[in-house]
């Protein structure tokens, strides 16, 4: 028993989760005794609320980074796709129910994903580029062709679903509620679906697989290139969702807003441990990840530290998190080797 | 004469019909073109099963390309293949592996990030066509995977951990899952320490009992002797020679690579210098090698020999600098020196030629041009850092005449040439930095037996023009032929000093293990 | 020699051609686009105003995109362009605030001596992301990711995300002027740091070792070259490329703020990349990434000189350029290559 413990022990601290949670915990902790109101009911919810659209990203730049590519277009994809959509809804004065702005946007989402999936996959070129061009012609569409202006009335059934709560959480001190959307719903259910999917069928493990060696998926028989298309296709639905959702939020449909959040995202899915190399990463050490990121840009107010260095300390956490982590393989590798000369010598 | 001689071979094997109706795999009157290259002509193959048959050529002899044509990564131009009874023109590489034909690469088709068990059960899982993954049943595959060859590993350890050795078990298990008649092992010790080769072979032999036949290619002439019961030899897309081990000796087995005869050329120093030119005393470094001493003399060339294992390839890391020593010092022309990084190797006049050739001694996207003077190129300026053209130039034509390195434009890039000539293009590169001393490791692995042969004619010069050579290498015949003097390394200490005149491969060996 | 004096005009071009066949296809769109600007919208865009005014414009993102491409020659990136010019330019504005007087004046020394020291605190930025690079193995995306959100971070905690424009006019005004009345003086910056990395490139071991390094990190380690300090030089000379954006920047909006310019790290690294610099390193001339920026420059003016048709298509036009070279590319360089590869 204890044996197991002890390996249990020894194989958690090889990975990145517990080391990210410590700190995620350590931050909570210090805004607390700060300021007593992080774990206040209100807080906590605001919080959750604010994870939803980075972490829909965060789960689809997850996708990428472990089949080995990158995407910076997801931004521009997912304005694209929920503008379109609320553009179209308002044009033909639609007054029902949020479902179909869903189905069109993932509609859209697929479209977009799969011309980054087509390039990528099909053609073999490099993930940075393509996905920079492709969000470079998502915005010219965007900006260009449905000469886009901040929408400030939404259809109705997308207000309703923004406004909608599941519950409302009141601070008994300071009074303050903050509402839990129902939106955080379709967040878990694709976290869930996602997490089944990258550990239980034979294309999530795919995807890993590619990213550990492309050459290697191609000769065990895993059709290299159909995972990486269906992975686009997936990661713009997912974002596209993330867009739909922000606009429903917000009650307003903001065409550049969303805009420049690929960086933080990117940097949250690697703090929790993700290898930018590919192949390597969970769901939860990229969540937690995410949830540090967005804690940092939205609690460092109750540090009593001003909204304007939150990019200070954003930056900070990425070089720290990543330089910890790069040392980490360097340490590894070394007594990697080690070990291996010791058994070879045994 | 020999022409003959091989023919006579052939003969041997293809005749009579009861061999025919015994052949696992047949493969007769292959040919296969790649746009304009002929790169198999008229290739007959065949393999009994339970037969341990070394496939041998030099590069771009076709070996490559006859595997791929039988595993169906190609398909022949001409000519048909009989497997099992079954006789087809071209196969697909679905239809060879469930006809049981597996093909083990060099890289071992691993995934380093994912777990020993997954890397096991993937193959299957994805044979069978499924589309969720069931863990329970993915770790019943693996366990009876690895206990067919007895092979004792953590399923849940990630691949990306285990031993080169390791890797290739997994490999192998693997490949036997399927209802396996056939490997073919794509040089399969190259990376193996002489335990790890033994082990190999003894797992081979148990395959051959089970009567699958394994194909075995190398041109290490060793291994083809003590594993292999049958051979082909292939010399530019053609057959030259096939028959049993025992037929061949070394002189045949060179000459079939070939087609040229070579004669031994023991080497002699001659102009020793009085004092060393460098000299180790008592160096150590974190436990890998601890107090090596030797020294070299202008005109020398000294042998480190020892297994994988023994901290040869640590020792000359160390010279050069890469890992610095922690014990010991080392003296170049009788002073003192602390070689703490490769630009003070450099400085001192220490060269590297290191153990692989294309990651380590190469930019191999880069033109000849550069790859011969970039570690001279702070020399050819003509002020701050300005490039002399003109230096540049001649050096570049110097030194592509004197190593005859064969390119029409040396502003092509590295990969265009040869084996044997991208070591000319390393060993140029150093020769341009007016040595001292020279450490080669592994001079030529994976040359051609010809260009073999010229850079050891190469070195042999270079010690006679006065310079130190130190050959870290366990080929032990290179070894024995063109070194002066032999040290032997076992668990990071030197074991034995000897002339090479005076000792032979069983001494050395003895030594070693 | 014999044989180049003997090469046939067409067989010669030919080899230019297939040497630098990405080159020519830049030119060729150049010149396409020229063309059919001269057809459609002459006056409007052959005017020596309008091309002063672009020759004003591009430097900014010019001189940005010159030090991703020297990082990306490496086999490294640097996203942290945007936030090293701005940095620069807000603490350069600070400064010209204090050296203004009553008057709205600033003492003569005032603008070489704030050159200067942007140059300075871009190499010293440099430096820092070099080191990241170099001695703590952060992958490059990652580290100046980081350091770009660190350096933006401050401009926003120094400034509180507010514009800093209270110095004098001076400095604006001189570096908008035309030397000769001809030659803005922010191309005059941009040409002399293009020559000088230009120089640096093709002409001097630095030039040589930089290709080597991005070809094989372990094999120019095994040739002895110093490459923690070559990576480190070079993203030094990326800042300084980065805050003499910067500087231009400031006098082209007359103030600097932490958020001027964000659409430029991923634009600077689509220039860099249309310009034929190879993501993975080794490969790249400064010449295509200068034909780069001019295609960039006038497909967007000459795009502004159709009003009906939204200046927000250059965007789309951009990626859509960008990913069409690279698939040209794919299909005429991989496919020789292939065929060799099959061939062994």
């Amino acid at each position: 028993m204890e044996m197991k413990t002890q390996t249990l022990l020894k194989k958690l601290s090889r990975r990145n989760e517990p080391y990210i949670f410590l700190v995620l915990l350590a931050l909570c902790l210090l805004i607390e005794v700060r300021s007593g109101q992080f774990f206040s009911s209100n807080n906590l919810v605001d919080i959750a609320s604010a994870l939803i659209v980075p972490g829909l990203f965060a789960i689809g730049a997850f996708m990428v980074i472990v089949s080995g590519g990158i995407d910076v277009s997801f931004p521009a994809l997912a304005s694209l796709s929920v503008y379109a959509t609320t553009k179209y809804l308002l044009d033909t004065n639609y007054q029902g129910g949020v479902w179909v702005a869903i189905v069109i946007a993932l509609a859209i989402g697929a479209v977009l994903g799969a011309f980054n999936g087509l390039f990528i996959g099909y053609f073999k070129l490099p993930a940075l580029i393509v996905t920079l061009g492709s969000s470079s012609v998502f915005k010219g569409i965007m900006q260009g062709a449905l000469n886009s202006k901040q929408l400030t009335t939404i259809p109705v059934g997308m207000r309703e679903w923004g406004t909608s709560s599941l519950f409302i959480a009141k601070n008994p001190v300071s009074g303050l509620t903050s509402r839990m959307p129902v939106a955080s719903l379709a967040f878990v259910i694709v976290l869930a679906l996602v997490f089944l999917m990258l550990r239980y069928t034979m294309f999530g493990r795919g995807i890993y697989a590619i990213g550990g060696s492309e050459a290697s998926a191609h000769r065990a028989g895993f059709g290299v290139v159909k995972t990486k298309f269906i992975m686009y296709i997936m990661v713009g639905m997912i974002a596209s969702l993330a867009g739909v959702i922000r606009v429903c939020m917000m009650q307003q449909a903001h065409p550049t807003n969303m805009l420049g959040m690929e960086m933080n995202i990117i940097a949250g899915v690697v703090l929790g441990g993700t290898a930018i190399t590919g192949g390597r990463g969970t769901l939860l050490g990229c969540m937690l990840g995410t949830l540090l990121i967005v804690i940092v840009e939205n609690s460092l107010i109750l540090l009593g530290v001003p909204t304007s260095w939150k990019s200070v300390f954003t930056g900070a956490l990425i070089i720290i998190g990543t330089g910890v982590s790069a040392y980490q393989v360097i340490r590894m590798n070394s007594t990697r080797k080690i070990k291996a000369k010791i058994q070879e010598v045994v | 004469m020999l022409y003959y001689g091989t023919r006579l071979f052939v003969q041997d094997s293809l005749e009579g019909g009861y061999v025919m109706a015994e052949s696992l795999l047949k493969a007769v009157d292959i040919y296969k073109s790649f746009v304009g290259v002929q790169a198999l002509k008229k290739v007959n193959f065949e393999i009994k099963p339970g037969e341990i048959h070394c496939l041998a050529g030099e590069n771009g002899s076709g070996k490559s390309t006859l595997i791929k044509i039988i595993s169906g990564v190609y398909s022949p131009d001409d000519g048909h293949m009989e497997f099992d009874g079954k006789s087809y023109s071209k196969i697909t590489p679905i239809e060879a592996i469930k006809n049981g034909i597996q093909v083990i690469y060099q890289d071992f088709s691993v995934f380093p990030n994912l777990t020993v068990m997954e890397n096991l059960a993937f193959n299957s899982e994805l044979a069978d066509r499924r589309h969720l993954v069931n863990w329970k049943r993915m770790r019943e595959i693996a366990e009876e995977a690895v206990a067919k060859i007895d092979f004792k590993v953590d399923l849940d350890a990630l691949v990306g951990n285990l031993t080169v050795a390791e890797k290739q078990m997994i490999a192998i298990s693997r490949a036997l899952m399927f209802n396996t008649k056939l490997i073919i092992m794509d040089e399969p010790t190259t990376a193996l320490t002489k335990k790890e080769v033994r082990n190999l072979f003894n797992i081979i032999l148990k395959l051959k009992e089970r009567g699958i036949a394994i194909l075995f290619v190398s041109h290490k002439l060793n291994e083809v002797f003590e594993i292999s019961e049958n051979f082909t030899i292939l010399r530019s897309g053609e057959l030259v020679a096939t028959g049993s081990t025992s037929e061949l000796d070394a002189k045949k087995f060179s000459y079939f690579m070939t087609g040229r005869d070579f004669q031994q050329r023991h080497f002699v120093p001659v102009n020793l210098s009085e004092n060393p030119i460098f000299e180790a005393r008592g160096v150590g470094m974190g436990g890998r090698f601890t107090d090596v001493s030797f020294a070299v003399h202008r005109g020398e060339i000294l042998g480190i020999t020892g297994l994988l294992d023994s901290g040869r390839t640590e020792l000359a890391l160390s010279i050069f600098g890469i890992k610095p020593i922690e014990t010991g010092q080392f003296l170049v022309d009788g002073n003192p020196v602390r070689i703490s990084s490769p630009q003070v190797a450099i400085g001192n006049n220490i060269g590297y030629v290191p153990e692989d050739r294309l990651s380590e001694g190469l930019f191999l996207s880069q033109s000849i041009a550069d790859n011969i003077v970039i570690s001279e190129i702070d020399r050819l300026v003509k002020s701050a850092g300005i490039l002399d053209k003109k230096k540049r130039s001649a050096e570049i034509d110097k030194w592509v005449n004197e190593l005859a390195i064969a390119t029409p434009d040396p502003n092509n890039a590295c990969q265009t040439l040869s084996g044997g000539n991208q070591q000319r293009i390393v060993l140029a590169k150093w020769l341009a930095c007016n040595l001292d001393v020279l450490v080669l490791n592994g001079p030529t692995v994976g040359v051609d037996i010809g260009s073999k042969h010229d850079i050891h004619g190469i070195l042999q010069q270079l010690a006679k023009e006065g310079l130190g050579l130190i050959i870290i290498s366990d080929d032990l015949p290179e070894v024995l032929e063109n070194c002066s003097r032999v040290l032997v390394m076992k668990a990071g200490r030197i074991v034995a000093d000897m002339n090479a005149g005076e000792t032979d491969e069983k001494t050395i060996l003895s030594y070693m293990l | 020699m014999m044989e180049r004096n003997t090469m046939q005009p067409l067989a010669r071009f030919e080899k230019l051609y297939s040497n630098d066949r990405h080159l020519w296809r830049l030119i060729f769109l150049i010149i396409v686009w020229m063309i059919f600007i001269a057809i459609t919208r002459f006056s409007r865009f052959y005017s020596l105003l309008n091309f002063q005014t672009m020759a004003a414009q591009f430097p900014e993102f010019g001189l940005m995109s010159l030090g991703v491409m020297l990082c990306m020659i490496t086999g490294g990136i640097d996203l942290s362009v945007v936030g090293i010019a701005n940095l620069t330019s807000i603490l350069m504005a600070y400064l010209l605030i204090q050296m203004t007087n009553a008057s709205g004046m600033i003492p003569a020394y005032a603008i070489p001596l704030v050159f200067v020291l942007a140059v300075g605190i871009g190499a010293a930025l440099g430096i820092f992301n070099g080191i990241l690079v170099s001695k703590f193995h952060i992958p490059p995306i990652l580290a100046t990711m980081g350091s770009g959100e660190l350096f933006t971070g401050i401009c926003l905690a120094l400034t509180k995300g507010n514009a800093v424009s209270k110095f004098s006019r001076t400095y604006a005004r001189t570096i908008n002027n035309r030397i000769f009345d001809l030659i803005p003086v922010q191309l005059v910056i941009f040409i002399v740091m293009a020559i000088l990395i230009w120089f640096l490139l093709s002409r001097t071991v630095f030039g040589t070792k930089l290709y080597m390094l991005g070809t094989s990190a372990t094999a120019a380690k095994f040739s002895g070259l110093k490459t923690d300090r070559l990576l480190i030089k070079t993203y030094m000379l990326s800042g300084v490329c980065a805050a003499l954006g910067g500087m231009i920047m400031l006098a082209n909006y007359n103030s600097a703020r932490a958020d001027y310019g964000t659409v430029y790290t991923l634009q600077c690294v689509l220039i860099v990349v249309l310009g034929g610099v190879n993501p993975v390193g080794g490969k790249g001339k400064i010449s295509g990434v200068v034909l780069a920026i001019i295609l960039l420059r006038m497909l967007e003016t000459g795009l502004n000189r159709f009003p009906t048709i939204s200046s927000y298509y250059i965007s789309l036009i951009w990626g859509g350029v960008l990913i069409l070279i690279m698939v040209l590319n794919y299909f005429t360089e991989n496919t020789p290559r292939f065929r060799k590869k099959i061939a062994r």
